[in-house]
């Protein structure tokens, strides 16, 4: 938490400085490999016409070599489209752009053809984007074949009539059905009438011309800002020419400004800062990510390196952070847009401004220029200038003042600069003191930034006191953004304190009996950690120093609960706690022999049954003799004892259903002999009775 | 005095019950000893009971209950198979002796299911 604040505070120091102090870097390296990725042909050839223009203009730019087999495959669709009676005056535009670049080797009669098709479009335009390409293409072809004759006889007309389609705002309709206007149709126009003025025979009007100057400067009045001073144009409508991001829109202007630049005789008035702006808004957006943004980027910034008149320079630094330790030396790059050297000029530091504040110094000193490196190096840093965060004002001044008229610096040119270094921490010590009298009773001397492990312990009479000094490599006194003492007791709750100072002296002194209630009345281990930092501190630290056992008194009954501490979440999912499952006491058996004894108990009375029975003379005289009635007779004794044998048997181990089912079985059986042999008993004792 | 006469006359009375007993028809004094021996069961289970507990209960009753049981279908066959009885006049014996095996081993039954 503490080093998210001290990076907010960093971040707003940022802003507040912020106005016209970010770095824009001319063309790297980088734009180079991003160009050989997003152009990468499929099958070896970039698409349409307009694509394949698109990366070879690119590649131009940029100083990119082309690979032979691209040259041949894209003159040999020039050719083509030059030959076929079925391309427009669009297709004829692209082919001759890429000739421009390529220069193929054609046939002059293609030329012929391709001639008389754009002055027929040319005659029946009645849009800006037929002028926009019958006029580009015309121009290109004056260019590429002095041969062929081309001039425009009647160039008043046709300007007018481009003039038409334009507005008092200093935009462009596209025709003069469709009431929207954008930069973009602006941007054609221009190139339109430039192109327009370059081919006409005899020249034109002078005063045509001098509208068209104005109409560029109304264009600028509708230009838009940024607050670190790039300057663009934006399209608010969606236009028939689809979508237009800023980009492509500004790159569409700067393209007819060059244009009508290159056309006048005399340097076109355009407003300086402006144009730098524009430069600046294409350095700033770095590597675009689609290859039509790329080229927008780099064909823009080919443009603004030769305008005329006004040719953006661009001051660089390629390090901003200075480190005051390792002895770093300030260096400044002036160059154009694309990374050319500047005429010779001198940069001079004016003004030192401290981030944040409205603090000043006036410097005015100049940078020595090392030829070697093409840099302007600060050789010493002021001596005022310390450990920090600081705005660096430049000025670049021109050793031949006719440079001033041709190329735009933008005054003075603003940079946010961090100086750093090594942080010299002295006297670091820890000390118990006593409350009461203020002697001390335990001192540990510290070593910063560096380990440390003292063992302290401390009551809640006592007081902790943690002192050190800051000082820069230069001797001053030194403020970092965080200066923070952690004390963490050993159940997790922690408690942080900041340590405030005086000039380089840093101290914080821990009432332990006015933080009782604040530490919630814990006692024991509490580790102590201690963190110095800045962004301008190369040696930044974050140390735990050791620990101190604290012995405070115990929590009165309302005092507040420590808040709980995050559980671990995975720790759900380790096992759980022992469940003691806790069983009903088994009940009291009694002593085997008890219950021996009584078994035989039970059984005394059968015998003594049996025994009652022999005394009263039992007998079994009316047992059937003759072999039927005793077979029954004795199945029936039987199938009792089956019976009970299977009740015996119920009770051990069977289950009632198979006992039921056998017991039916049996059941049946038994009625049936039952019945028989006490039917006979009853038919001889009847017998007996009736005789 | 009168003690002895008391004496004398609970003599009286025992003998002259024991001689009507005497009298009655041995296939009947059969039941009455079962009858007797099968509540001296019954006692004697009590008795274990009273000693150790009633746990398990369910063993206990059935046991006695087997007891009692069979004791009161004795007493309802020597009620039937009784010559001297007017009102089973009718039921044959060997009737009265069917049914009271028949119920013996449906309370037998139940009973080894009761023991557990």
């Amino acid at each position: 938490m503490a080093q998210y604040l001290g990076f907010l505070v960093l971040v707003v120091l940022v802003l507040a400085a912020g106005c016209e102090s970010a770095v824009f870097s001319p063309v790297l390296e980088s734009h180079r490999s991003a160009a050989l990725e997003l152009f990468s042909p499929a099958d070896g050839s970039y698409g349409s016409l307009e694509e394949t223009y698109e990366a070879l203009k690119t590649f131009k730019v940029l100083g990119i070599e082309k690979k032979h087999y691209i040259t041949t495959s894209s003159c040999a669709s020039v050719a083509q489209t030059l030959k076929s009676t079925s391309s427009v005056s669009k297709d004829y535009f692209h082919a001759l752009r890429i000739n421009s670049i390529l220069n193929c080797d054609l046939n002059i009669e293609a030329f012929r053809g391709t001639e008389s098709v754009l002055k027929g479009s040319l005659n029946g335009a009645n849009s800006l984007i037929d002028f926009y390409f019958s006029i580009g293409g015309l121009v290109l072809l004056k260019e590429q074949t002095p041969e062929v004759d081309v001039h425009l006889v009647d160039a008043d007309k046709i300007f007018r009539s481009i003039k038409a389609l334009g507005q008092s705002d200093g935009r462009w309709r596209l025709n003069s059905n469709n009431p929207e206007s954008s930069n973009n149709a602006a941007g054609l126009a221009l190139e339109a009438l430039a192109g327009v003025i370059s081919l006409a025979t005899p020249q034109i009007d002078n005063s045509l011309i001098t509208t068209m100057k104005n109409d560029v400067l109304k264009l600028f009045d509708g230009i838009e800002r940024y607050d670190d001073g790039t300057y663009y144009f934006d399209e608010k409508h969606v236009g028939a020419l689809g979508h237009q991001s800023p980009l492509s829109a500004s790159a569409s202007v700067v393209r007819g400004i060059t244009a009508v630049a290159a056309t006048t005789s005399e340097y076109l008035n355009l407003p300086g800062d402006k144009i730098l702006g524009l430069a600046k808004f294409f350095l700033g957006v770095g590597i675009p990510g689609s290859a039509q943004d790329l080229y927008h980027q780099i064909d823009a910034l080919s443009c603004l390196e030769n305008i005329r008149g006004s040719t953006p320079l661009i001051l660089s630094l390629p390090a901003t952070v200075i480190s005051v330790t390792k002895k770093d030396q300030l260096k400044v790059r002036v160059s154009t847009v694309l990374g050319s050297p500047a005429p010779t000029l001198s940069v001079r530091l004016m003004q030192i401004f401290v981030s944040g504040t409205k603090d000043a110094s006036v410097i005015d000193q100049k940078l020595k220029f090392d030829a070697v490196n093409g840099m302007h190096v600060l050789e010493t840093l002021p001596k005022n200038i310390d450990v920090g965060s600081y705005v660096f004002s430049f000025e670049i001044i021109f050793d031949n003042p006719e440079h001033k008229k041709t190329y735009v610096t933008g005054g003075r040119t603003r940079v946010l600069v961090d100086i750093t270094g090594v942080i010299k921490i002295d006297n670091a010590e820890i000390v118990i003191l006593d409350g009461d009298h203020g002697s001390i009773e335990t001192q540990k001397k510290l070593k910063l930034p560096g380990g440390n492990d003292v063992a302290l312990s401390a009551n809640h009479l006592q007081k902790l006191r943690l002192s050190f000094d800051l000082a820069t490599p230069s001797g001053n006194a030194f403020k970092p953004h965080q200066a923070f003492l952690k004390l963490r007791h050993e159940s997790g709750v922690d408690h942080i304190f900041l340590v405030g100072n005086s000039g380089k002296k840093f101290e914080i002194i821990l009432d332990f009996l006015g933080l009782v209630e604040k530490f919630f009345y814990l006692s024991g281990r509490y580790n102590i950690q201690l963190t110095v930092g800045d962004s301008d501190m190369e040696n930044s630290f974050l140390q735990p120093l050791g620990y101190v056992e604290l012995d405070l008194p115990d929590a009165p009954e309302k005092a507040a609960r420590p808040p709980p501490q995050p559980v671990d979440p995975y720790s759900r999912y380790g096992p759980k706690p022992e469940i003691a499952h806790i069983f009903r006491a088994p009940e009291k058996r009694p002593a085997k022999e008890l219950s021996l004894v009584f078994l035989g108990l039970v059984l005394v009375p059968f015998f003594g049954f049996l025994a009652g029975l022999v005394q009263l003379r039992a007998n079994l005289k009316n047992f059937p003799k003759a072999t039927a009635p005793s077979t029954f007779a004795i199945l029936f004794h039987l199938g009792i004892a089956a019976v009970l044998a299977l009740y015996a048997l119920f009770w051990l181990k069977l289950d009632l259903f198979t006992t039921l089912k056998a017991l039916g079985l049996l059941g049946v059986f038994l009625m049936f002999v039952g019945h028989k042999t006490l039917s006979h008993l009853a038919s001889t004792s009847s017998k007996l009775k009736s005789s | 005095m009168g003690k002895s006469a008391t004496t004398r006359d609970v003599h009286a009375l025992f003998h002259s019950l024991r001689s009507a007993y005497a009298a009655t028809a041995n296939h009947l004094k059969i039941i009455d000893l079962y009858i007797f021996f099968a509540i001296a069961t019954a006692l004697i289970q009590v008795a274990y009971m009273a000693i150790v507990g009633s746990f398990p209960f369910n063993s206990f009753l059935s046991g006695v209950l087997s007891c009692v049981g069979t004791a009161v279908l004795a007493v309802s066959l020597r009620i039937q198979v009784n010559k001297d009885n007017k009102e089973f006049k009718d039921l044959p014996p060997e009737r009265a002796f069917a049914d009271f095996v028949l119920c013996n081993l449906v309370l037998h039954l139940v009973i080894m299911n009761f023991l557990g």
